[in-house]
């Protein structure tokens, strides 16, 4: 059932302050539409319950990539184009940049926000483990001020957020540390545009020798939320790579997800996927011993 | 649903389309596809899914390929709009051309999306690799012909040297009344 344009109100405010202001004053009475890429979805099914919304599409607030010697700041209202167009994404968070460039098709990339991805809080949704690996934190914005939070402790449960009534995202701020990082991203879905994905997973490492010395994993839809994968990067990390510690981390990462079984894929696929990802990244840093049944020395 | 909602009242846009200036009276949530099609008897663009999978309904928003479908018409207050009837100038665009020569169209619904993605993906690569030209359609999906023809049609426009063409559409996009 289509929903009745006139039942919904929308205004287009224009500053970011006045957006502010509106949603300071009623608290949870105006939800902020940005690109629309997922509102417009259940709008069109008849199925958005709100119905007062404001426009916070191309304010300039919200919409920049601003950079300093330590740190990249993304604003909430930058596209995935946005994104997939920064040299400084592309080279030095390439996570971010494959993970923009799984979203949706390039027409979904030019209206969908990161910062609408973010609020939008779907477990599944391909960028948000890059934001996880790369110890992102978010900048939340209201008339009371500015508060800045670690995005590993923005997502509560499933679509549960800390981001409160009168707040907006401002900006993602991501520190500018991992370019000696070696980094592994993948989506494994049926297709590769307008496919949600069965698993994708974003991993940073940094590696000496066989040992690994840092660790950073992160995953989609193997959980209620975007989830970094911390035990069973605890399990590996200053350990060296080796049949051993390949079990050691598949039993930890099998211990710590939570996957479901529905349309897209099985839990236990889920689950054989990611390690199977763990293994292919870490692998082709560190070739692993040969397996038990394939040694003959 | 409405029962005590706020609901909305109709006010003025105003955008340009195929480079004329447009003024409608609207809902500010109704779909820029329903007002192209219901207000302005643009019916070139075909809803499809409705749900921004399919790419029936694209079109080029300030030189952007988006989905007409998931976009309020609020939020084109003052953009300009290229729609398939914005493309033919003097007889068909070289990548209509390529389509109808290639049999890059069958029943039709997807072609006008097509035929924008294409304009757009040449816009941005005049000689596009396949990879490219993959990920260029890959939101505008089509049950008929399996793409290959579609692929071909492309690549035989990009052989054909439409960069002027193009260039002239984009000029037309952006005109100012």
């Amino acid at each position: 059932m289509r929903s009745r344009p006139s039942d919904y109100e929308l205004i287009a405010p224009g500053k970011l302050a006045s957006v502010l202001e509106l949603i300071g004053r009623e608290p949870g009475g105006w939800l902020p539409i940005a690109g629309g890429t997922e509102i417009m979805v259940q709008y069109g099914a008849g199925k958005l319950t709100a119905q007062k919304l404001v426009s916070i599409w191309n304010l300039p607030e919200l919409r920049f990539i601003d950079r300093t010697p330590e740190e990249l700041r993304i604003g909430a209202g930058c596209t995935y184009t946005d994104l997939r167009n920064d040299p400084v994404v592309n080279h030095e968070f390439p996570l971010l940049a494959s993970g923009a460039s799984w979203t949706g098709s390039l027409a979904n990339q030019n209206r969908g926000t990161l910062g609408g991805n973010i609020r939008n809080a779907s477990p599944a949704a391909d960028s948000l483990p890059a934001l996880l690996a790369y110890d992102a934190e978010l900048l939340l914005v209201s008339t009371r001020g500015e508060r800045k939070l670690p995005y590993l402790d923005f997502h509560t449960g499933y679509k549960q957020t800390r981001l409160m009534a009168h707040e907006l995202i401002q900006a993602v701020c991501l520190k500018r540390k991992f370019s000696g990082y070696a980094n592994f991203a993948r989506k494994v879905g049926p297709r590769n545009a307008q496919a949600i994905s069965k698993v994708c997973m974003a991993a940073l490492a940094k590696i000496s020798g066989r040992r690994i010395e840092d660790l950073r994993i992160a995953v989609g839809s193997m959980a209620p939320v975007p989830l970094r994968l911390q035990q069973t990067e605890r399990v590996l990390i200053g350990c060296e790579w080796n049949r051993e510690s390949a079990r050691a981390a598949r039993r930890a990462l099998q211990s710590e997800v939570a996957p479901i079984d529905d349309i897209r894929s099985t839990s236990a696929y889920r689950i054989a996927v990611a390690g199977n990802l763990l293994e292919e990244f870490l692998n082709g840093l560190i070739p692993n011993e040969p397996a038990e049944h394939h040694g003959n020395s | 649903m409405s029962g005590d909602a706020p609901g909305a009242s109709q006010r003025k846009v105003s955008f340009t389309v195929n480079g004329k200036l447009r003024r409608v009276l609207v809902y500010p949530m109704q779909r820029l596809i329903d007002v192209l099609r219901n207000e302005l008897g643009l019916t070139g663009t075909k809803e499809g899914c409705g749900e921004g999978e399919c790419g029936s309904c694209s079109v080029l928003l300030n030189g952007d390929l988006v989905n007409s479908c998931l976009i309020p018409i609020l939020q084109v207050e003052g953009a300009s709009v290229c729609t398939i009837e914005g493309v033919a100038k003097d007889g068909m665009h070289p990548v209509q051309q390529a389509f109808l020569q290639c049999g890059g169209a069958q029943c039709g619904i997807c072609t006008p999306g097509m035929i924008l993605a294409s304009i757009r993906l040449l816009q941005l690569h005049p000689n596009p690799s396949m990879e490219q030209i993959r990920e260029g359609l890959g939101g505008n999906l089509c049950r008929c012909t399996g793409y290959t023809r579609i692929f071909h049609a492309v690549q035989e426009a990009a052989k054909a040297g439409t960069a002027e063409e193009l260039q002239q559409l984009l000029v037309v996009a952006d005109d100012k009344p």
